[in-house]
């Protein structure tokens, strides 16, 4: 058994245990590397079913091979695809693009509060039909119990705290001085009422791991990971454009992208450092995190 | 390269975080700019640069001053990947202690040599061994502050050591340390030319890796069992985790506690390559070659290998972590394997104080106490013993919605196996206040339990049940077709015969299921009727001698 394996058996049983215990479970899907691979992995746990929705939270702002690449995969995988979005700011322009707030509040507006919605119901959200191959409005806005999400512990500070299962109160507040214990893989599967838990199961893969095993499993990766033939230019981590700037790098593989972060320039930046609502204030990411930002 | 888990652990303040700060720093494995950043901060902010500040992620966490959850950084030595668990030594955090240490494989344990062994280095000790982490090594910190003098270093070697043993720990190593200033971390100190050992980094580079329980019994407790029929996917697959062993296609297999049993049809995978073995740690899938209804939570053993234990009551070495005590009678949610059910406490045979290490008779257990216990279980379920297989001994207690304790199973007190009447778990639950005997007076006979099995179960045990009626004898006919309802039926039937009735239980199985439904009801006369080669007038007669 190799380290994947071992990765891949935890993050598999993590889905499983979830899967049994929630009821109303869904799984949040940027169409990013995590996220694509966290949807691999569910479809190993389940042997190539994904008995639960995928919620994407569309800003608008996302770079529009995204949305191509998300819809694509839906239709071919037969994925049960939820897509939420806050149409209030967008529709009255109160956006960091538009000019009209910095970039922490733009991500609370479209990101956190949009998920927030979204999850518990309360704003309308769309559903893919694979009758039509459409979004259509969703008629069952159910409330989310349990919500799997890709965050990885090596990418900042305050997911490094993070545990597998991860409750959330009410207003969706992360306490993170009072979390559960957990060991002997058994995890926090009660709740309150009202509340929900955040479900990780790839809490300990590295931003080498993904790609690894991106590679051991020839997964499917949206090409904007990769330089165009001749560039010199490729995103290292997916965000909105306006706030996302792609990375100097040559690597037009798979192969070539884990050489880069084994050996070479990369070794010691953050995966993030293109991203920059993460330099507005130092604590900015981990107050919004609290609040429900992935 | 490999990776290995460590946790650091020790009393608040005797140098956990210094001591990982500093050696992230010496082995070069800080990001660009990082100590440069904290020292600048610090000097910001008028306070002397410390090396746990490196680790302070977290705003709130600078504010209180105090590790509160377990860190994880990472650093890499020649010879593998390192994930440093730092872990609080603060009381209030123990369960974040917990959480870290079981993701360990190995521990380092700080004394402060000024301070020397403190209530928390006694209970983080007992914690690593409750845990099962079995490669320690103990550093003395701040020699610095003891004139880096040997005999201070040996007198709370001897203290500690001592201590350890008692709780069943084998440290690999003893190191005097001075976190702050690098020494003995990375290469020998000069200040303490009397020590000749290794230093921590060799220390830590000399832990081996856990080896998978690949050489115990084969254990794999079923997670779920999935059948999903999106695109015409017909399979029936048993899902869980391989704990122990390995298992090959054709196996024979069985279930516990229902001792359903049926055979290994196929390895079941998404994108891997097929195969017909496979074994410890793996997440994987099976069909089977019969059908068979296995519900989540039994243990999967082969058969004719050492299999789990089936009970309901065992005792269990715990540690307690919840804001309530836990207390007798009441209801908690045990999770151990795949298993959940719930259990009350029977019996608290001591409580363990880890701050002085007396042990004492009380009603309850309090916060951050461990104690030995008897549980009662309202279910049968499958368990080991630690000495005999220690990863399916372990348990968590769930009060509430909270995960409130953790324990290990030390011996099976189950007086039978198979089910229990849930009528006897039931601590609340008000039985009868008439004497059997007296009832028996009044009826003219007393209770018994026929259990109809074989083909023809239905129509025999109707007919039973009409020829006792017509001759006056209280009797009372149910029957069950699937084994899903043998547990309410045994309920049932423990109610009725409770009653002074006679039961006539009509089950669809062989002679072998006669067992599990009888046993749990032994306290009642049985009567095995095999509705294959028995007449209504022969079971009347073999009933009628039992009453
Ligand atoms: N004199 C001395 N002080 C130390 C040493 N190591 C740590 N300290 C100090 O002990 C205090 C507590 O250390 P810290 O690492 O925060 O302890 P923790 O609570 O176990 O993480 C800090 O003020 C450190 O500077 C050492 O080797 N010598």
């Amino acid at each position: 058994m190799n380290h994947l394996d071992r990765l891949e058996a935890q993050s598999v049983y993590i889905f499983r245990e979830a899967y049994r215990d929630f009821k109303q479970l869904g799984m949040l899907w940027s169409i990013g590397k995590d996220s694509t691979v966290l949807l691999w992995l569910a479809r190993k746990a389940f042997f190539g079913h994904v008995p639960f929705p995928l919620i994407h939270i569309d800003t608008s702002y996302k770079i529009p091979e995204m949305i191509a690449y998300r819809n694509e995969k839906a239709l071919e995988w037969n994925l049960n695809l939820i897509v939420g979005q806050n149409t209030e700011a967008l529709a009255n322009k109160q956006t960091y693009p538009d000019g009209a707030i910095d970039r922490i509040a733009c991500c609370r507006a479209l990101k956190a509060d949009a998920l927030k919605h979204t999850l518990d119901g309360t704003w309308p959200r769309l559903r893919m039909n694979h009758e039509t191959r459409q979004l259509e409005t969703d008629t069952n806005p159910t409330a989310f119990t349990g919500v799997i999400v890709g965050a990885r512990a090596d990418e900042e500070g305050s997911r490094s705290k993070e545990r597998y299962f991860s409750p959330r109160n009410q207003d969706h507040d992360w306490d993170v001085a009072d979390q559960p214990p957990e060991f002997w893989n058994q995890y926090k599967t009660d709740f309150a009422p009202g509340t929900h838990v955040r479900i990780h199961p790839l809490l300990d893969w590295t931003e080498l791991n993904i790609w690894e095993y991106i590679d051991r499993e020839n997964i499917p990766i949206i090409d904007t990971y990769f330089a165009k033939p001749g560039g010199n230019q490729r995103y290292r981590s997916l965000g909105c454009f306006p706030c996302t700037t792609p990375v100097e790098s040559p690597s037009r593989t798979v192969k070539e992208i884990i050489e880069e972060l084994r050996s070479g320039k990369f070794a010691n930046i953050a995966e993030r450092s293109g991203r920059a609502q993460d330099k507005e204030d130092g604590g900015g990411l981990e107050t919004l995190r609290r609040e429900g930002y992935m | 390269m490999e990776r290995m888990n460590v946790v650091i652990v020790g009393h608040v303040d005797h140098g956990k975080s210094t001591f990982t700060g500093r050696l992230l720093a010496d082995t070069g494995s800080l990001p660009e700019g990082k100590l440069d950043q904290v020292k600048a901060w610090c000097a910001i902010n008028s306070r002397p640069f410390e090396y746990a500040f490196l680790l302070d992620a977290l705003k709130d966490e600078q504010a209180q001053g105090v590790t509160i959850d377990a860190a994880r950084c990472f650093f890499k030595s020649d010879k593998r990947h390192y994930i440093i668990i730092d872990a609080p030594g603060h009381i209030e955090f123990l369960k974040n202690m917990i959480t870290g240490a079981a993701r360990a494989e190995a521990a380092i344990l700080l004394i402060d040599a000024h301070e020397g062994v403190q209530e928390n280095s006694r209970r983080h000790g007992y914690m690593l061994s409750m845990l099962g982490i079995k490669q320690v090594a103990v550093l003395i910190n701040k020699m610095d502050l003891a004139n880096f003098d040997e005999t201070v270093f040996n007198r709370i070697k001897e203290e500690y050591s001592q201590f350890l043993t008692s709780v069943g720990v084998k440290p690999s190593a003893w190191v005097p340390v001075c976190a702050r200033d690098g020494d003995n971390l990375i290469s020998p100190s000069e200040r303490m030319p009397w020590y000749t050992g290794l230093d921590v980094l060799a220390v830590m580079d000399a832990f081996h890796k856990e080896l998978p329980a690949e050489n115990l019994p084969f254990r794999l407790p079923v997670q779920d069992v999935y059948k999903f029929t999106a695109q015409d996917d017909d399979r029936r697959i048993v899902a869980g985790t391989i704990v122990s062993g390995t298992i090959n296609e054709g196996d024979e297999v069985i279930f516990l506690p229902s001792e359903k049993r049926s055979k290994i049809a196929k390895i079941e995978g998404f994108n891997v390559d097929p195969r017909s073995s496979i074994g410890t740690d793996m997440a994987t899938g099976f069909t089977l070659t019969t059908q068979i209804f296995v519900k989540p939570g039994e243990m999967m053993c082969k058969t004719g290998a050492a299999n789990s234990h089936i009970g309901t009551q065992f005792k269990a070495n715990i540690f307690w972590l919840g804001k309530n005590p836990l207390v007798l009678g009441k209801k908690y949610k045990l999770k151990l394997g795949s298993a959940r059910v719930q259990m009350v406490v029977k019996e608290i045979i001591n409580v363990l104080n880890a701050a002085e290490l007396s042990s004492e008779h009380k009603p309850e257990v309090g916060r951050h106490e461990v104690a030995e216990v008897v549980f009662q279980t309202q279910k049968p379920i499958a368990f080991d013993t630690a000495d005999g297989h220690p990863l399916t001994s372990r348990f968590v207690i769930v009060d509430g919605y909270e995960i409130a304790g953790g324990g290990i199973v030390v011996e099976n007190r189950s007086n039978r196996s198979g089910y229990t009447a849930r009528l006897e778990f039931d601590s609340d639950w008000q039985m009868t206040s008439i004497d059997a005997v007296k009832r028996a007076q009044r009826a003219g006979h007393s209770a018994a339990i026929a259990i109809v099995f074989g083909a023809h179960a239905n129509e025999l045990s109707k007919a039973i049940e009409t020829s006792l009626f017509e001759e006056k004898i209280a009797a009372y006919r149910i029957g069950a077709t699937s084994p899903l309802q043998w547990e309410r039926l045994v309920e049932m039937a423990y109610i009725l015969a409770d009653s002074g009735q006679v039961v006539i239980a009509a089950i669809s199985g062989t002679s072998h299921d006669v067992v599990a439904v009888s046993d749990p009801l032994s306290r009642f006369p049985i009567v095995p009727i095999d509705s294959d080669h028995c007449t209504p007038a022969q079971a009347i007669e073999a009933i009628r001698t039992r009453i």
